[in-house]
């Protein structure tokens, strides 16, 4: 009888659907989104430079923009007979070829902001270039639809004290290294008599330390070889953390700086070498856990930067730009449209072809298969997937 | 007074504490049959510390005490009258004179060179001098409110990049601390600072920028809701050619980028200019009640009620918006006082960091890295995140900034257990040995923190720039989100004496006068309180040490 009425609540799904979720164990029955799927976020800080790292090769208008900049014909590595990867990239092209690496072309917005900490606030916080959002797209995302409580934490910033885009998500955490992490949490304390909304607030945060700090142990037997560079060494902590057996449904590092105003051939290769080497320590250490196929690791930055160079031997703060996606789920290849390099806007920018909320709603809606209804509340609107998941 | 009884040795030993006995006896009954008769009766121990705890950074015993006889009229009286309208602790001296820091013919690397030099070197200076202020103003109310302009009219160093018009907006907020909020606006859309963040430089005839124009409607007067697109529109025409001389650091108004044509804003029109604009915000009833609340939300409760924002806010706009006839309706509304607002706020960083330091009177040798904390926390002074300032509120705890909180409170007592007092009771330095390094150069800047009265006992020399750079970069070259190292790296070292804190406490069997004085209501965690160390730093630990 009690199996019945259970069966016909879940009517509406088709019985298939309903068995399917009682033979699951109980954290999942209840959670028709996928948050077990790991999301990476890479900030590029300071803003790479897309057009040195997904090169126009073949296009006249690449080596005009370009004069001393260029990355020579012989030295890219060629995708397709229109593009081709800087050559800092070459430990990332063994995932190119098996398709679980894709280049989203032409992100943006309209009314692009050229400041640094606006843009990547509006970038954080998923706004409009003229509206100001404190919390951040991804906290947004967890108020919507709340990842599983067992979870340690919603979400865990890798580094500083910055939650970036999961600024004032509930249950985010910001964790240097795990050491120091389990260290401090031993000061949390969530027992007393809460009185007022303030101390209830103040309690709850203390039991979710608590509660991480209690998952959390950290692997101390990996075969993957993590880089010794700070972004390597941010990627072996968030996998300490996702190696917890209850884990997290997103994590977020960074590197930079790609601010090249002048300079830029030296510091972009080294820094993008630096990426290429941490997203291969991502994938083996996903595969080391068995999670590969449920690992999706994202780029992202402010904005691209100038499509001509400047008299510095660098580039100057941008609009659109390419960002890359890698996972063993991901649909590898060219995603989106590549801006024109001849049409350009005043001052010589880019003008974006996909604005950068569709990344967004690709994640949200395809990865973490959210209902639509949530994407579009937290996004502002809908954005159509980019599919390269 | 039992030990004392103990040891008595006289008669005449006995005999003064028999008076001082019917002294206490007669004055708290002449306290408790006041406490029925009028408004005018002292406010006791309890009501002084709220008051105080609202106003100040940190409410000190014997300030407890003075303020404990007076009325509640009186107290904030006092409070208002004590107001200053300048900063006391030396200003670096870069700020004394105007030197243009973006040249044109400058080469690249010059422009780089000028930029870590306002960022990183002058901004950790700006930012470790507001909060040496902090720290040894003898009107804490005055920079509290300081602070709440900075936040209200939110500028971030970070684009403005140049320090001195950051220092020179911070001037601005104090002098007009609790003046007149109409001539502080009126002086907001001039400022250098706000000029350059806001986009009012670029803003010409015929190309407006609408920045300055959204944002002084939407956060600085009305709120949002309460214009029109095209009141955006029509404001940033009239704003045409307000800008800012870049060789003499000043406003300036250019009347050639000005567009002195007809607008229509909020339905009136006219030619009207940035003046006008500013006289038309201020005729509207909607500035008042904004203000008011928002000052509601700082110094009463989270919770507005509003039919008492209505009369605070008509006391405002009816006074000319002068600041101190309405702050003083709303520390003596009865809101302000009722049992159930009190330890509802949570503290901002700032009044968490320079609190603590006041209350437990460490003596602060260099506040850089107090400044370095505070943006750890969430609060980088100079730096809101946006134009909308700080959210504040709830949303200064999330798990990282407590846990960091708590990181710091514990570091402030448990360095001083565990470090080696060179001499028993005497300060000892409170330093993470292993962070030290050789990197700092060591105390530039002696700051005493204030003592009860809440005047400086010393202050000599400020910081310098030496000091300054090692502390490593306060905004990165490629934005201003770089945070700067980990808690770890509190590299400043502060004093703290013992025996002289607890002297204020001469009656120590009165466990309960420990938890009255520091927390805003009673211990969540604490259960039994010592007089030592350990038993301050359980204080400091409790959820309720978080909240005011």
């Amino acid at each position: 009888m009690k199996r019945r009425n259970f069966l016909s609540a879940f009517g509406a799904l088709g019985a298939g659907v309903a068995v399917n979720t009682i033979a699951m164990p109980s954290a999942w029955a209840a959670d028709p989104t996928n948050y077990k799927r790991l999301l990476v976020l890479i900030e590029l800080k300071g803003a790479n430079d897309g057009l040195n790292t997904l090169v126009p090769y073949a296009d006249p208008a690449y080596a005009a923009l370009r004069p001393t900049l260029q990355i020579k014909r012989d030295q890219v590595l060629p995708l397709s007979d229109r593009f081709a990867l800087h050559p800092a990239l070459e430990p990332l092209m063994p995932l190119w070829k098996s398709g679980e690496m894709a280049a989203i072309m032409g992100l943006g917005y309209p009314q692009p902001n050229l400041s640094h900490f606006r843009s990547i606030e509006i970038w954080d916080t998923g706004s409009k270039s003229n509206e100001y959002l404190s919390e951040g797209w991804l906290a947004r995302a967890f108020d919507s639809v709340a990842p599983p409580k067992a979870f340690l934490a919603d979400g865990v910033a890798i580094g500083g004290g910055d939650l970036g885009p999961m600024a004032h998500a509930k249950r985010a955490l910001s964790i240097a290294s795990t050491d120091a992490f389990l260290r401090q949490a031993k000061l949390a304390d969530p027992h007393g008599r809460a009185y007022n909304r303030a101390l209830q607030h103040i309690l709850r945060l203390e039991g979710d330390a608590q509660f991480a700090s209690q998952q959390l142990k950290p692997k101390t037997d990996w075969k993957t070889e993590f880089p010794t560079h700070n972004l390597g060494q941010q990627v072996k902590t968030a996998m300490q953390v996702v190696s917890a057996s209850q884990g997290v449904a997103a994590v977020h590092i960074s590197v930079g700086s790609f601010d090249t105003h002048s300079g830029q051939l030296g510091t972009q290769q080294s820094l993008l070498k630096q990426l290429a080497e941490s997203v291969v320590a991502i994938k083996q250490a996903s595969e080391e856990l068995g999670r590969w196929r449920d690992t999706l690791a994202v780029t992202y930055c402010e904005f691209g930067r100038r499509a001509r160079e400047n008299a510095s031997g660098g580039t100057d703060h941008g609009t659109a730009n390419v960002q890359f996606a890698f996972g063993g789920s991901v649909k590898g290849g060219f995603k989106g449209e590549h801006p024109s390099l001849t049409q350009l806007a005043g001052d010589n920018n880019f003008i974006y072809t996909a604005d950068y909320r569709n990344l967004y709603a690709t994640i949200l809606r395809d990865w973490w298969n959210l209902p639509t209804a949530s994407v579009d509340s937290v996004l502002g609107a809908r954005y159509a997937s980019l599919g390269f998941v | 007074m039992q030990s004392l009884n103990r040891n008595q040795s006289s008669g005449l030993i006995r005999y003064i504490l028999w008076v001082i006995a019917a002294i206490v006896a007669w004055a708290l009954i002449i306290a408790n049959v006041r406490a029925q008769s009028s408004d005018s009766q002292a406010m006791g121990f309890e009501e002084a510390r709220h008051l105080l705890g609202r106003t100040s950074f940190a409410a000190q015993p014997a300030e407890i005490a003075a303020f404990a006889k007076l009325s509640r009229e009186q107290a904030v009286d006092r409070l208002l009258s004590d107001v200053r309208r300048q900063a006391s602790y030396p200003a670096p001296s870069w700020t004394q004179s105007y030197e243009r820091v973006f040249r044109p013919e400058m080469t690249q690397q010059e422009r780089q060179e000028a930029q870590r030099r306002e960022q990183v070197v002058r901004g950790l200076e700006l930012r470790a001098w507001w909060t040496a202020e902090m720290l040894s103003t003898a009107s804490p109310f005055t920079e509290k409110m300081t602070l709440f302009w900075h936040n209200h009219f939110a500028t971030s160093q970070a684009k403005v990049r140049v320090a001195r018009a950051m220092y020179q907006q911070n001037a601005l907020f104090r002098q007009y601390a609790l003046g007149n909020f109409g001539a502080l606006l009126r002086e907001v859309s001039k400022d250098p600072a706000m000029l350059i963040y806001l986009d009012g430089v670029q803003n010409r005839k015929g190309m407006p920028n609408e920045n300055f124009a959204r944002e002084v409607m939407e956060l600085f007067t009305l709120g949002e809701g309460n214009y029109s697109e095209s009141d955006i529109k029509e404001v940033a025409r009239a704003f045409t050619g307000w800008s800012v001389d870049a060789d003499a650091g000043e406003f300036r108004f250019r009347r050639a980028q000005h567009d002195d044509g007809e607008k229509t804003i909020f339905g009136k029109s006219g030619r009207f200019n940035g003046d006008d604009v500013v006289t038309l915000l201020l005729k509207n009833n909607k500035t008042a009640e904004f203000i008011t609340r928002k000052l509601w939300n700082e110094f009463v409760s989270p919770n507005v009620d509003e039919n008492e924002l209505q009369v605070l806010a008509s006391v405002f706009r009816d006074g000319g918006y002068e600041l101190k006839p309405v702050m003083r309706a709303m520390l003596l509304s009865k809101a302000f006082w009722a049992p159930t607002n009190r330890a509802v706020l949570v503290k901002s960083p700032a009044e968490l960091v320079v609190g603590s330091l006041r209350q437990f009177r460490f003596e602060v040798e260099d506040p850089a890295p107090f400044a370095v904390i505070m943006r750890q926390l969430g609060q980088d002074l100079f730096g809101p995140p946006n134009v909308k300032g700080w959210p504040g509120g709830e949303a200064w705890l999330n798990t990282t900034t407590l846990l960091a909180r708590k990181g710091f409170l514990n570091r402030l007592f448990r360095a001083d257990e565990m470090g080696k007092p060179e001499v028993e009771g005497q300060s000892a330095a409170l330093i993470d040995r292993d962070m030290l390094g050789e990197r700092r150069q060591r105390a530039q800047a002696r700051l005493a923190v204030v003592d009860i009265r809440g005047e400086r006992r010393e202050s000599a020399g400020r910081t310098s720039a030496s000091s300054m750079t090692a502390t490593g970069a306060m905004d990165s070259m490629s934005g201003a989100r770089n945070t700067i190292g980990s808690t770890n790296q509190l590299k400043g070292q502060y004093h703290f004496d013992p025996a002289r804190w607890f002297a204020q406490y001469p009656n120590q069997s009165e466990a309960d006068m420990l938890w009255k004085t520091i927390l805003a209501g009673p211990p969540v965690q604490v259960k039994e309180l010592k007089y030592d160390l350990a038993g301050l730093r359980a204080i400091a630990l409790d959820p309720m040490y978080q909240l005011k």
